[in-house]
């Protein structure tokens, strides 16, 4: 597709674009479904269960926990009828805990939805707050250790980083905040850093503006398309971090109940958590996109 | 900067604070390991159903953890008929489930029904289907009740201790119940909350209304490190099944609070596949079906080593399938292999093993290679994986080793049978050895090492089929025990499952834990909740 | 200042490297060797880390860990920015619906959960390899897959690329095609190329970590940092105990190292 001429962006072109997106969006979320639910239906042990072990249990016992256990062999056909089913609102039931997996999805998405929130805030607050200050007061000093606070947080892991806050007795929330701060932090602070040497900057400067306003006015509006984009971004790379850091945390939320559902090979829970990291995934990042193209960023 | 700095540190002291507000009145807290899967009774198999079970069921008979004697529960007196099929109950009076519901024999009778349906598989109801035949239930009078089973059921009295009496009547279903707490809240994925049961029939000796506690919190919790770092804080006052680290780091840092109770009924075993169906090469098969390679085996593994080095001493050799915490029936003549290389020589040298160099060799010419498959995640077992990978080394032999993550694990033992050996630890929750007839009979599924079979593929494996059945069939404690005895002399001789080590029980007690009286018996900390209270909250 | 810290990361990194190539002579004891007698001891001049619950020198398997990491985890980073380059760079450069499809494969890539296809492979591996086909395998699998973030950024700087000045020029002067790729397009990847695969060498370090769990990552009794990175997870022992956090204070070490060795205008290049 060539890029967009200025005569392009009238608002029906980019209300097509849009429907046609969406539309490519649903069928790509529909084949990641379908993907993710092969992906664990194939794995070794998807039809056992830790009560084959259980010497209480009888011969017949055994026999109808396999069968009960050996259900979905047709991959295509578990797939059909889950969307049937999700289209009447149901998102199946829970292998392992027996419990519809909407229940299970509404006890817990408050709790996760709460901790990227936090960990976002965190993070950008931490990110753009040191890129702001680099940007205002321009010190050397300041500006090397922030680039070495934001490299010394890109080389620790991010399960490190939860084993030591739960360690510290605090919340391992503020391992996502520091998953993502130093991705805000470099992106925006280049970001700052090239359109401060450009010549509307030099002129305002010229003309004796404070550098706060400065900042303020006439370097982050400019930034704003772009800096949305990044958000999105930081969106989907939080929800991913979450998983790992709730397992670690024993926090009750979706990563944690991804972790035991993959624990028990509970197909009806992971093929919903798949649509919906992916559906997060797809949706920020064409966001990033679409705003990128339809105004004109560089990145 | 400092906006940013001090936002953080504004939030860290609000959420500690919130983490920390929360510890009130007369309330125990610990943590369960895994989401309970079901507050049904009848369905319970995991360990933390078990636990909410445990806590809040009435059962007829209940087995005293510290005497390892049965005790009149909701029954105040019981007999079992001379043949062993018969069982006569006699039901305590006066007594209510938790929403007022009187406790009637017209229970009794509902919940055998439920326990019996075939269609719902209750791992607990398995244990009576000693043959087929029906279960029936005669209720005379108000309170006896009599249970006749198809075949004589041995130590019928104490499976009773897992048979949780549920409300013919009541409109709560199981969530009516007898036991001394019941479910208040349930936040899946964070906390259990049970409340006192307002209606719990027993007293204590001063008269004073039982459980003396007011609530217990569980905690859901999967990771053991952060168990152990919130039992320092203070957050939780109990733990049970302490691993051998975290024993060691409480050892330290609160001595007074971590106890050994000395060995318990768990065991660690190692064992080869000899299943002559799976994929892997007939010459090996034939190595682990040789009685010769498992005691030459069990000769070359240091299990001296693996109770000091993996258990840092809490764990002894083990001599066979019975703990010797199981005081009536352990078989006190045997004796754990010796720790001899020269021995284990001996008996490879009689199937034509050799020594080629640093290589041992079978009479084949086959380099003596195999792998371990255990669970991964467990570092106990990864540690006694990797002792045991150098004491063979001395041998000759080529150990791998692969751990698994626990559905692929059991994939391979039960269905494809593809791996060679496994260390794994099955639990035994019972004393008597009816409980492992599954293990022991060779064409059950949970015959580990070769399941399934038609007939008996080797004259031992008759031989403990027969004693098996013998001791099953009897009601005469003292015959039982000779068979038993019998069965463990055979799996000594034969190694199909090495033991290697019992291990200890150790467990963890806040000292603001009043009248705990920990036992190696699960549940080791608090079977006996209604007298446990908690002070100075 | 910069510069100091730069000279100081060289000299961190030539230190680690090394250590690595000389194992033998840097740590003498065997990492495999159980001193049974001397288990869980703390630093001595024998033991310059303590040793382990086995009796295993810690200093001896943190060096030749680091061996095995050091090879292998650059080595599956420079596969999965390599293949990044190519769907990414590729799909960036060529623009359109080759754009639009490789984005959302790499969408794909980034939602599923792999965790299984490891476990399935391992499952189709035999049982009895030795550990370092295993870790070979670990690490290659990761490189496998780990593309899909890389490929993103390096997407939008093809794009950016076709559409600068010189790229038109070359166009204009007659050159197109793979040769124009190679030759215009490619070249001008490379400072984020750099940069990706900086980052990416410690999260391979730390997904091998993680698989050793799932029995995929370095088995017994061939150490790596990742193993011994889950010393960690006892972090009870921590405290009294704080020579067990040196595997970390080399990773962080190596890895920061890493970072400011390169060039400065690529690390100004990393992105998002």
């Amino acid at each position: 597709m060539p890029p967009l001429s200025t005569d392009d962006s009238r608002p029906r072109f980019v209300l097509r674009k849009v429907v046609r997106k969406l539309a490519a969006l649903c069928l790509l979320l529909l084949f990641g479904g379908l993907l993710g639910a092969s992906l664990v239906r194939f794995a070794p042990g998807f039809s056992v269960d830790d009560a084959s072990l259980d010497a209480r249990l009888s011969a017949e016992s055994h026999e109808a926990l396999r069968s009960q256990n050996n259900t979905e062999q047709n991959i295509f056909s578990f797939y059909a009828h889950y969307l049937g089913a999700l289209l009447r609102g149901d998102l199946g039931t829970s292998r392992t805990l027996q419990r519809p997996v909407r229940e299970l999805l509404a006890e817990r998405l408050p709790v996760t939805i709460q901790s990227v929130a936090f960990g976002i805030a965190f993070g950008w607050t931490l990110g753009f707050g040191l890129a702001i200050l680099n940007a205002r007061f321009r010190f050397r000093a300041l500006e090397t250790a922030s680039t070495l606070l934001a490299s010394a947080f890109m080389s620790i892991p991010i399960a490190v980083i939860a084993i030591l806050f739960v360690f510290a007795g605090t919340s391992a929330r503020f391992a996502i905040g520091l998953l993502i701060f130093p991705k805000i932090y470099r992106y925006s602070w280049n970001m700052m850093k090239s359109s401060m040497s450009s010549p509307h900057i030099i002129t305002a400067r010229a003309k004796g503006l404070s550098p706060l306003s400065i900042v303020t006015w006439h370097v982050i509006p400019p930034l704003a398309p772009e800096l949305v984009a990044l958000f999105a971004v930081s969106i989907s790379v939080a929800v991913g971090a979450a998983i790992p850091v709730e397992a670690i945390s024993d926090s009750p939320g979706i990563g944690q109940l991804a972790w035991q559902a993959a624990q028990g090979r509970d197909l009806p829970v992971l093929v919903n958590l798949t649509l919906l990291v992916t559906a997060v995934t797809l949706v920020a990042n064409s966001f990033s996109d679409l705003m990128n193209e339809t105004f004109g960023a560089r990145a | 900067m400092k906006f940013a700095l001090k936002t953080f540190w504004m939030a860290a002291v609000l959420l500690l604070a919130t983490i920390n507000s929360s510890a009130q009145g007369n309330e125990l807290r610990f943590v369960l390991h895994a989401e309970p899967k079901t507050f049904d009774p009848i369905l319970v198999q995991d360990d933390s159903s078990e636990t909410v079970r445990y806590l809040t069921g009435g059962v007829l008979i209940r087995l005293n953890r510290k005497s390892q004697k049965l005790e009149p529960e909701l029954a105040t007196n019981w007999k079992v008929g001379s043949s062993g099929k018969t069982i006569r109950l006699t039901i305590r009076g006066g007594v209510q489930f938790s929403d007022g519901t009187p406790f009637s024999a017209d229970d009794v009778a509902y919940t055998f029904r439920r326990l019996m349906d075939p269609a719902v598989h209750s791992p607990t109801g398995d244990a009576f289907r000693s043959s087929s035949g029906t279960v029936t239930t005669q209720v005379s009078g108000k309170d006896q009740v009599t249970i006749t089973f198809p075949a004589p059921v041995a130590g019928v009295a104490r499976l009773f201790d897992s048979i949780v009496m549920m409300s013919a009547k009541s409109a709560l279903k199981e969530k009516a119940v007898l036991g001394p707490f019941m479910v208040g809240e349930y936040h899946p994925g964070s906390y259990l909350l049970l409340k006192r049961n307002p209606h719990y029939w027993k007293q204590d000796a001063g008269g004073r209304r039982l459980p003396l506690l007011d609530s217990i919190r569980l905690d859901i919790q999967q990771n053991r490190d952060t168990e152990t770092l919130r039992f320092q804080r203070g957050d939780i006052d109990l733990i049970n099944s302490l691993d051998t680290d975290y024993f060691n780091r409480l050892l330290k840092d609160a001595p007074g609070s971590v106890t050994d109770l000395g060995p318990s009924l768990d065991a660690e075993q190692f064992w080869f596949n000899q299943v002559k169906r799976s994929p892997i090469p007939a010459y090996k098969i034939a190595w682990f079906r040789s009685t010769n390679f498992r005691r030459a085996i069990a000769h070359a593994t240091n299990r001296d080593d693996i109770s000091r080095l993996v258990f840092s001493g809490h764990a002894r050799p083990a001599s066979g399938p019975v703990s010797v915490a199981n005081k009536f029936w352990f078989n006190a003549k045997l004796k754990p292999y010796v720790f001899d290389r020269r021995m284990a020589m001996e008996f490879l040298a009689k199937d034509g093993f050799r020594r080629d160099g640093t290589t041992l060799r079978d009479k084949d010419g086959h380099p003596v290679e195999f792998s371990i498959i255990t669970n991964a995640g467990n570092k106990a077992r990864e540690r006694e994986a990797t002792l045991i990978q150098q004491d063979l080394a001395e041998l000759g032999m080529k150990v791998n080793i692969v751990t698994l993550d626990f559905p692929s694990l059991i994939d391979r033992i039960s269905q494809s049978f593809n791996y060679e050996a496994c260390i794994l630890g099955l639990l035994n929750s019972d004393l008597d050895p009816n409980e492992q007839m599954n293990v022991w009979l060779s064409s059950s599924e949970n015959h580990q090492w070769d399941p399934s079979q038609k007939s008996p593929a080797t004259q031992w494996e008759a031989d403990i089929d027969k004693l098996m059945r013998q001791q099953a069939s009897s009601t005469n404690d003292t015959v039982r025990k000779q068979a038993y005895d019998r069965v463990q002399e055979v799996v000594w001789e034969q190694v199909p499952f090495l033991y290697l080590v019992t291990k200890n029980a150790l467990a963890a007690i806040s000292p603001k834990v009043k009248n705990a009286e920990p036992t190696v018996l699960r549940p080791q900390t608090y079977w006996n909740i209604e007298k446990i209270a908690v002070q100075g909250k | 200042m910069m510069k100091a810290i730069r000279a100081i990361s060289i000299a961190i990194l030539s230190i680690a490297l090394l250590s690595c190539i000389f194992a033998e002579f840097v740590a003498p004891n065997h990492y495999a060797k159980q001193d049974r007698e001397a288990s869980n001891e703390p630093p001595s001049h024998r033991y310059l880390l303590g040793t382990d619950e086995l009796g295993r020198d810690r200093f001896a398997r943190l060096v030749y860990g680091s061996r095995v990491s050091f090879t292998l985890a650059p080595a599956a980073a420079i596969f999965s920015v390599l293949l990044a380059e190519i769907i990414g760079g590729l799909a960036g450069y060529v623009g359109g619906v080759w754009k639009s499809a490789a984005m959302a494969v790499t969408d794909l890539v980034l939602s599923m959960p792999w965790l299984f296809l490891l476990i399935t492979v391992r499952a189709a591996l035999p049982l009895n390899v030795s550990p370092m086909v295993s870790v070979v395998v670990t690490f290659l699998l990761l490189g496998m897959l780990g593309w899909a973030a890389s490929a993103r950024m390096l997407c939008s700087a093809g794009t950016q690329i076709r559409q600068s000045g010189y790229v038109l020029q070359a166009q204009a002067a007659g050159c197109r095609g793979w040769r124009l790729f190679f030759v215009h397009v490619a070249p001008n990847l490379k400072p984020l190329l750099l940069a990706q695969f900086w980052i990416s060498v410690p999260i391979f370090i730390l997904a091998e970590a993680n698989l050793g769990l799932l029995g995929l990552g370095i088995s017994e009794p061939l150490p790596s940092w990742g193993g011994m990175l889950r010393e960690l997870e006892n972090y009870s022992a921590l405290r009294s105990e704080p020579w067990r956090f040196a595997a970390l204070i080399l990773l962080f070490l190596v890895v920061s190292a890493f970072q400011f060795v390169l060039p400065e205008n690529a690390a100004n290049e990393v992105r998002s």
